[in-house]
């Protein structure tokens, strides 16, 4: 295996009226560059996450290489997923052993369409889609079933809340029992860009590469039904597949509270520093929230300040699929 | 025995609010005001119109704006005989690949005021704007291009 790490990341997070995707991704695309000195002309390989239905645009995907650049012509990828497994593709593809550094980037505008509506689809087509349920509601049957189960209360779902830096008010009505406003993640636009480099290249361009020492990723099944909500077997494997013991920090991609109690079970975090970024609870741009994740875990390695850190990007309804990255300063 | 169910029909219909970006709609609002307004690469110094705020060749933002003439080149056309659903135009009628003059990108438009079999690639062609009441932030504030005289 060659060495794979993390050298710079960049990200942007809000709710944009004015921008377009690709006027988000732009500069954040250039800060990230500026902090490696490299421009596109350095990258050998470019993968993004994107989604056409958050735009409403097929092949928006396309459009948003305008904020790279793509000639001459570039070697590029796309998933349709979050960006976190835009890395992963990238980190393959640097396996090849003829290209040294990659660009990862994600962009996704939640807010130009009904999210709630948008998630509905990614739902089995035929029994599930046609009942048009929101992602807020379904994981509030997860929440539910994980409380009945673990004896745990809506106390600690808002104890995580208060811990990620959300204004906990327990007197607020619920969106869907047992979740409330705090229990819930913001509709967030966003865009977030990492630079991958290989080996010697990833020492000559900072002084501490996040250096990957594992990555795994794994999906349930589509089913809801088939399986059980209130414990992460994906995360768990995946975890346990990139060598997730000893972290110092980690970056847990939950939107929900429940989920984060859930992700702490199955990854087994004992002692470790959970998303002193806040995580998904105060930041949930689509297809960019789990590239943020193992964008802000390599940050702690990069600035010195953490010798191994943990970076989680989960995918589809109530964590159906769930990718674990490990990082490490050597 | 019951009958195999072999379709079901689901109806999906998802709204959207579009925003056309920040270079978009500086150049829709140009439009409203009876200009056809580029934007310029800092490095390759191409003109884009419509512009999207960067340059797709070098990843870079286009900040500077070029105001272009009403005059261009059809670079492709094509005439329309077949209707199909949501079609605004009557058929037969031609849309055309139209190069303005200092742009180095074409746009879509009608052509109009020639017979269909003298229009030619490589054609002078000029806006021909509708009433000024009919202005908006759309492309649509421009009727068809015709002919130039000269
Ligand atoms: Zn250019």
């Amino acid at each position: 295996m060659r060495d794979v790490a993390v050298v710079a990341y960049s990200a942007w997070n809000g709710v944009e009226h004015e921008r377009n995707e690709v006027e988000i991704l732009m500069p954040v695309v250039r800060d990230v560059f500026d902090k490696v000195g490299l421009t596109k002309n350095d990258i050998g390989f470019t993968c993004s996450g994107t989604s056409d239905y958050l735009a409403g645009q097929p092949f928006s995907f396309v459009s948003a290489l305008d904020a790279v650049g793509a000639w001459p012509p570039i070697v590029e990828s796309h998933v349709e997923m979050d960006g976190a497994w835009a890395l992963y593709e990238a980190w393959v593809r640097l396996q090849h052993g003829d290209l040294d550094t990659a660009l990862v980037y994600a962009v996704g505008k939640s807010t130009m369409g009904d999210l709630l509506d948008v998630l509905a689809l990614q739902l089995d087509p035929y029994v599930l889609t046609p009942l048009w349920p929101d992602p807020v509601s379904l994981a509030a049957l997860q929440a539910r079933a994980y409380l009945e189960k673990t004896g745990k209360t809506e106390d600690d779902l808002a104890a995580v809340a208060e811990s990620r830096g959300r204004r906990v008010d327990r007197a607020s009505g619920y969106i869907a029992s047992p979740l409330r406003r705090h229990d819930c993640p913001p509709i967030t636009d966003g865009a977030a860009a990492v630079v991958l480099a290989v080996g010697d290249r990833a020492r000559e361009l900072c002084e501490r590469p996040a250096w990957i020492c594992g990555i795994d990723h794994r999906i349930e099944q589509h089913q809801l039904g088939a399986r059980d909500l209130t414990r992460s077997e994906s995360a768990k494997v995946a975890a346990d597949k990139a060598g997730a013991s000893g972290v110092d920090v980690a970056e847990l991609h939950a939107p929900f509270t429940h989920q984060e109690l859930i992700l702490r079970d199955a990854i087994g975090l004992n002692g470790a520093t959970i998303n002193p970024s806040g995580g998904a609870l105060k930041a949930n741009p689509l297809m960019v929230a789990g590239l943020e994740r193992i964008g802000e875990a390599a940050s702690r390695v990069l600035d010195g300040s953490a010798a191994k850190v943990l970076g989680h990007a989960t995918s589809g309804p109530c964590l159906q699929q769930n990718l674990v990255c490990v990082m490490e300063s050597r | 025995m019951s009958e195999d169910v072999t379709g079901i029909v689901v109806p999906i219909h998802l709204d959207y609010t579009y925003t056309p970006g920040v270079a978009a709609s500086r150049f829709l609002r140009h439009i409203a005001e009876g200009n056809y307004v580029g934007q310029r690469c800092p490095k390759c110094k191409k003109v884009y119109v419509p512009p999207r705020g960067s340059c797709p060749t070098c990843g870079v933002p286009t900040d500077e704006e070029v105001e272009l003439k009403q005059t261009g080149t059809i670079t492709a056309f094509c005439i329309v005989n077949i209707p199909f659903a949501g079609q605004a135009v009557e058929c037969p009628y031609v849309s055309a690949t139209i190069q303005l003059d200092g742009a180095d990108i074409g746009f879509y438009h009608l052509i109009q005021e020639i017979p269909y079999d003298q229009i030619h690639i490589g054609m002078r062609v000029e806006a021909v704007w509708k009433p000024r009441e009919e202005w908006g932030t759309t492309t649509e504030s421009i009727a068809h291009f015709k002919p130039t005289d000269a």
